[in-house]
Parts: structure tokens; sequence; C-alpha cells
């Protein structure tokens, strides 16, 4: 009554394959990833020092350290975000809060989709364009991270809406239902019950704005200027100029050093996912319902 | 409050709720037909019919909570002693202050027990303000006195509302409404997300209440009506078939349809 016919033994059989299948396609996905960091940590580390994260690049970037490139990407990612988030929240929230369900609202909803799928060489013109001529802030950090911001404003908000919708309806409700405003909602439960997702986007953006060249390279970021920007109308190395640039473009350069840069570069954005992962724990800890 | 019995009178000041003519139309469906009715001022009543009668859609009408919904439209009036709730120039914090709401599934915030009581007074505080610390204190345990939660949970007023009990969960959302002072509690199915025991200790808590609050509660278990209204309202079809004192409705219903019901021939 029990035995497993031949039937059973086929399905258990057609079962495991598929299992198997599924396992090594998650499998081929981490390989790259480890492959990276394994042959970036194997060839570029003996290139990381103090003196080569802290000094001057010389002998025409041969030789030297990434200093200029390091702190001129903070300075691009920094002000980036400082552009671009408070935009993507608020826009975020009227999306997700406020906006009735009509034709506007659904072209803004695709519009937002388009643009996060506009190439980055395209942004960089319109940022040339925009940022660099007609408003004339010149090659600077101010008109990069300008572009920066204008790219990864989509991350941002479908990152913060997809959190506010994440927050169950029922809480709104209950706060409408006892004549709380849409904001008094959005700024006692909604926001505070958001918050985590909100800030895995802001940190989705980090790592995505640190690593981009093409936006950067004709709006801001420079070839070699070794000094550190003083302020945002400056031009800047930035990393992920600087290991284009001693990769393809400057001969003999020592093959340590674009590994080390590139070492360097996805160590920073991995830092940036594990403090991010670490905030989702925490706030998830905390939040129970 | 005053026991006096039911009368077909609309004008005198016992009536908490007057609704006359009341049309309401979801899109092309109309969900409520011509429906008048006098809820008295501090009695429990309660709203029965089987599922799509219109007794939700009646109670929803009444904070005007329906609206949110954007296609739903209405004729005739609605009146909370005396002043029509669908006038254009009512402010829907204020109707919402004085008409608190019970949800089926308790719905307490993401905050703390003493933060979920509080909220009302945070939302309607004159200048925005939260009262001090010692009235605060005050507020919190006489709401939850008053919902008798205080000797459960007055040692855990940090813990979070949602990880309470569904029965404390569902006294908290009653004790959340008491601190802005609503005269009309509006309940849609209370107790059918609690277990017996649950049902019973918030039934018995919705008849501690009445006097003080106008209660009205749309329910689909009769013998929840019958233990714990003091009238009821008997709808089908989006109108009203029969509204008279509980007892007299379950003892000896005056309408064929009703009679039928209550016995439970369709439900």
């Amino acid at each position: 009554m029990f035995e497993a016919t031949a039937q059973n033994r086929r399905n258990r059989k057609v079962e495991g394959l598929f299992r198997l299948l599924f396992l090594w396609m998650t499998c081929m996905l981490i390989l790259p990833v480890a492959l990276i960091l394994g042959v970036l940590i194997v060839r570029g580390g003996p290139a990381i020092s103090w003196e080569f994260l802290f000094t001057q690049p010389i002998n025409n970037m041969t030789a030297g350290g990434i200093l200029p490139a390091l702190v001129g990407t903070v300075w691009l990612v920094v002000v980036a975000l400082i552009a671009s988030v408070p935009v993507g929240v608020a826009a975020a929230l009227y999306l997700s809060e406020y906006a009735p369900d009509n034709r506007l609202t659904r072209a803004i909803n695709l519009a937002i989709i388009n643009l996060a799928g506009v190439p980055s060489i395209v942004h960089a013109l319109f940022g040339l364009g925009a940022f660099v001529i007609f408003f004339r802030f010149g090659t600077s950090i101010l008109a990069a991270s300008l572009t920066l911001a204008v790219m990864t404003l989509p991350v941002v908000i479908v990152a913060t809406r997809e959190s506010l919708q994440t927050v169950p309806l029922a809480f709104r409700e209950a706060c409408w239902n006892m004549g709380a405003t849409r904001w008094q909602t959005i700024r006692k439960i909604v926001l505070p019950n958001a918050i985590s997702g909100i800030l895995t986007g802001v940190i989705l953006e980090v790592s995505r704005t640190s690593g981009e060249t093409a936006p950067i390279m004709f709006t801001g970021a420079a070839f070699f200027l070794p000094f550190l920007p003083q302020g945002v109308l400056d031009q800047t190395m930035a990393m992920s100029l600087h290991l284009f640039v001693i990769s393809t473009q400057v001969p003999d350069v020592p093959e340590h050093m674009p590994f080390g840069v590139a070492l360097v570069l996805i160590s920073m954005v991995l830092a940036m996912n594990g403090i991010s992962i670490a905030f989702r724990v925490y706030l998830r800890g905390r939040k129970k319902w | 409050m005053s026991a006096e019995p039911v009368t077909s009178d609309t004008a005198d000041a016992s009536a908490a709720i007057l609704v006359e003519k009341l049309n309401l139309w979801y899109g092309d469906f109309q969900a409520l037909l011509d429906v008048d009715l006098r809820v008295r001022a501090g009695a429990i009543t309660s709203l029965i019919g089987p599922s799509g009668c219109g007794k939700t859609t009646l109670l929803r009408s009444v904070n005007r909570i329906n609206e949110r919904l954007g296609y739903v439209r209405t004729t005739g009036s609605i009146r909370l002693w005396g002043l029509d709730v669908l006038d254009p120039s009512v402010e829907l914090a204020q109707l919402r202050k004085q008409v608190g709401m019970v949800f089926q599934r308790p719905n307490p915030l993401p905050l703390s027990v003493r933060d979920n009581v509080l909220f009302g007074t945070r939302v309607h505080l004159p200048d925005g303000r939260p009262p001090n610390r010692a009235e605060s204190d005050r507020i919190v345990e006489e709401a939850l006195r008053e919902v008798l939660l205080w000797d459960e949970l007055k040692d855990s007023l940090d813990r979070r509302g949602t990880e309470l009990s569904l029965e404390q969960q569902q006294k908290l959302c009653i004790a959340r409404l008491l601190p802005v002072k609503p005269k009309l509690l509006l309940m849609d199915e209370p107790c059918s997300a609690l277990d017996p025991a649950g049902t019973e200790a918030v039934e018995e808590l919705i008849w501690k209440l009445r006097g003080d609050y106008t209660i009205l509660i749309v329910t689909h278990n009769m013998a929840q009506a019958r233990r714990a209204s003091e009238e009821c309202v008997f709808m089908l079809l989006g109108e009203i078939i029969e509204h008279s004192d509980t007892a007299s409705m379950f003892l000896n219903p005056a309408n064929r349809q009703t009679a039928a019901y209550i016995e439970g021939r369709y439900g």
C-alpha cells in the first residue's frame, strides 16, 4: 500500500534533477564574484599599503599612491547623495503616499523606469550639456555629482517606494481613521518603518555611484591631478577613471597597481554593502508586526 | 444613560445618528437604498445581515472612510447630533476625532503600548505639542483602565502594540480611541479575528462602554448581536428590513426574512 510505484520513482528522479540544476545555476552566480575577488586579492593585494592609499601618484602614475582618486571618489559620492537622496525620497513619498492613480502618475512611473534604463554614457553627455555648459559649472565635482545624481535617482526612488509599500496599509488606515493627516501618518508611522529599506537604496546608490566611469569622464573627473579638491567647483581624480587610465592609457604601469586600485574600489563597495546589510538586520530586529 | 423606548420621533436629542434617505453607489452598483436609521445615544446598536447587505458600507459612511475609494457617490443625509457629516464643509479630521473606529483585524500601530494610546492626542492636540509626562501617564492609565488592560500591561507599556495577543491588541485599539473623547464608536466585526475567550472579553468591554459612548457595531455573529447589543438593525440587499430592540427582534421578529436570517436559514 505504501510502496513507491514506478511513477513515484520517476517523479523523485525529476525532482532531484531540477534541484541540482537550480543549485548549479546558483553556484554559477556566485562563481564570478568569488573569482573576481580572488584574482583581485592575489594580484592586487601586494600593492596595498598605507603609502599606496595615502600618497600622491608619481612618475607619470606608474608609482606612488592613489590618494587624490580616493578622496575624489568620496567627494563625488557625497555630493551626489546630497543632491539625489532628498529629491528621490520626496518623489517616492509623493508617488507612494499621495499620488492618485491617474495618467500623470503612470507617466511619471514610466519616466522613472526609462530613466533607469538610459545608458550611462548618455547621462554623461546630458551632464556635459546641462551642468557643465548650460549651468556653467564647468568640469567640476558639482557637475559630475549632479550627473551621477540624475543617473541614480531611479535607484533611490524605486528602493524608497518599495520600502514604503512594505509598510502595511492597515497602519495607514489606522492613522487616517483617527484623523491623522497623510503627513502625520508618514512622519510617525510610515517613515520610521520604511527607513531600513530607504537606507538600503541609498547605499546601493553609493556603490553604484562610486564605480561609474562614463558619467564623470566629461563632467568633472580628471586624468591626472596630483592634489586634493578644495571645493565642489574643482576638478578631481576618481577611482574608477584612474583605474581605466592606468590600465589602458599609461604605458609601463606595474601590473599590481591597477589590480590594487580595483581591490580598493571593490572593498569600498563591499564595505558599504556590508554596512547596509548590518543596518537592515539591526532595524529589522526592532520591527515586529 | 436614559433607557427610553425607541420612538420614531426624529427631532429629539436622544438620537446620536440620524440617517435619512441615504443612497450610496459604488460606481454603478447601488449598495444602500433609501436607508433611514435612528441610533439612540449611549446605546449599543448592532447591524446584522448576510454578507453584502450593506451593513459595513453603512458603518463606513458614518465617518466617511468609504470616500477614500474614490468611486463612491452618496445622496441623503447622515446627521450626528444634528449636524450633517456629508456636508462638504465638514473637517474630516474633526469628524474622525469624534467618531472612533475599530476594525475586524486589530490594527495597533507599530509603536509602544504607551505611544499607541497617546497617538490620538498627538495627532489632535491644538498646538501640536504632546502633553507632558505626568499628563500622558494619566491619559495612558485612564484609557487602559477603561478597556481593562491596565493590570495586565501596566508594567509593559514599552512593549510594542503589535506584539500583544490579539485580544489585547483589539482592546488597545479601543483604548487608543478614548483619549480624544469620541462620542461615537464604530466597530466592524470587532471580535471576528479573536478566539472565544478573546471574543467574550472584548464583548464584555463593549458592554461596559455603553452609556459613555454610542456604539454602532457590525456583526456576523447572531449570538453576539443578541448578547452584546441593545438594539438591532437587520439589513438585506442594501435596505433596512427591521429595527427594534434586540430582545424583541430575536424573540419575535416582525419580518419573515428577519426571522429566517436569525434562525440561520441563510447567511
